[in-house]
């Protein structure tokens, strides 16, 4: 069974043409990756798809620009992930 | 269709907030300076066009469904085909269904008919904003009456 992160980590290699095995879980999707905001929307939607659940990009996106958050929290994979579970428990709960 | 004002589709036909449809319709202007280039002695809607009309329909759709509180602009097309050439003067009929709302952006499943039959369809993406200014919210407003927008469905 794939964890949540190498869900992620497919649908990126697949959406932006990335390398699979270039992409890490201590990856940056933004800084590392290079991906830019219209290809995070198609992961986003991709995401979404595959989960069943609706990423908060606007308000991660607001939190980092108000400086409430940073990049690192919502974009490097493994916590892209852990945001993603946390999503889909409360979902079922 | 007002080529020359980029509106692509001349009335809406209905929209249905629950089913998250809508249905416009068109008519190909007979005669229009777009048709000396595409293509001299032989004139044909151009495909860029008839992906803007199934923008517009789709886009109707989304404003309809975030209550005229958003904008929808077009972010790409996916899975776009043409089947079958779109000529000066017939009457076309589009309808369009959310696929996905998602944060900040949605996707929706469009296509066109002419007698009955599928002459293209694609998957459209945008991204959605609140309106920059109450200008551009009235002008999109004025131009949802002029196109039959039925306003009672949906925002009632």
């Amino acid at each position: 069974m794939s964890t949540t992160f190498d869900t992620v980590a497919s649908i990126i290699a697949e959406t932006c043409d990335i390398p699979r095995d270039t992409i890490k879980p201590e990856s940056h999707a933004i800084n590392d990756l290079g991906i830019d905001s219209l290809d995070f929307l198609d992961i986003a939607f991709a995401i979404d798809k595959a989960f069943g659940i609706k990423l908060p990009i606007e308000r991660w996106t607001q939190e980092v620009n108000d400086g409430k958050a940073t990049t690192e929290q919502y974009f490097v994979l493994s916590n892209l992930s852990g945001r993603i579970d946390d999503l889909v428990s409360a979902k079922g709960a | 269709m007002r080529l020359e004002y980029f509106q692509l589709i001349d009335r809406i036909l209905d929209i249905s907030i629950e089913e998250r449809t809508i249905r416009t319709e068109a008519t190909v202007p007979t005669e229009s300076t777009i048709f000396e280039g595409h293509f001299p002695g032989f004139p044909l809607m151009p495909g860029a066009l008839l992906i803007e009309t199934m923008a517009q329909t789709s886009g109707w759709l989304v404003i309809a469904l975030l209550r005229f509180e958003r904008m929808p602009f077009l972010m790409g097309a996916t899975d776009v085909k043409f089947r079958r050439f779109v000529k000066p003067g017939e009457k076309l009929a589009a309808d369009a269904s959310l696929v996905h709302e998602g944060s900040g952006y949605a996707v929706t499943s469009a296509r066109i008919k002419a007698d009955g039959l599928v002459v293209c369809d694609a998957e459209i993406k945008f991204r959605t904003v609140a309106f920059p200014n109450a200008e551009f919210r009235a002008h999109m407003e004025a131009a949802a009456r002029l196109l039959e927008f039925p306003h009672a469905v949906a925002l009632p």
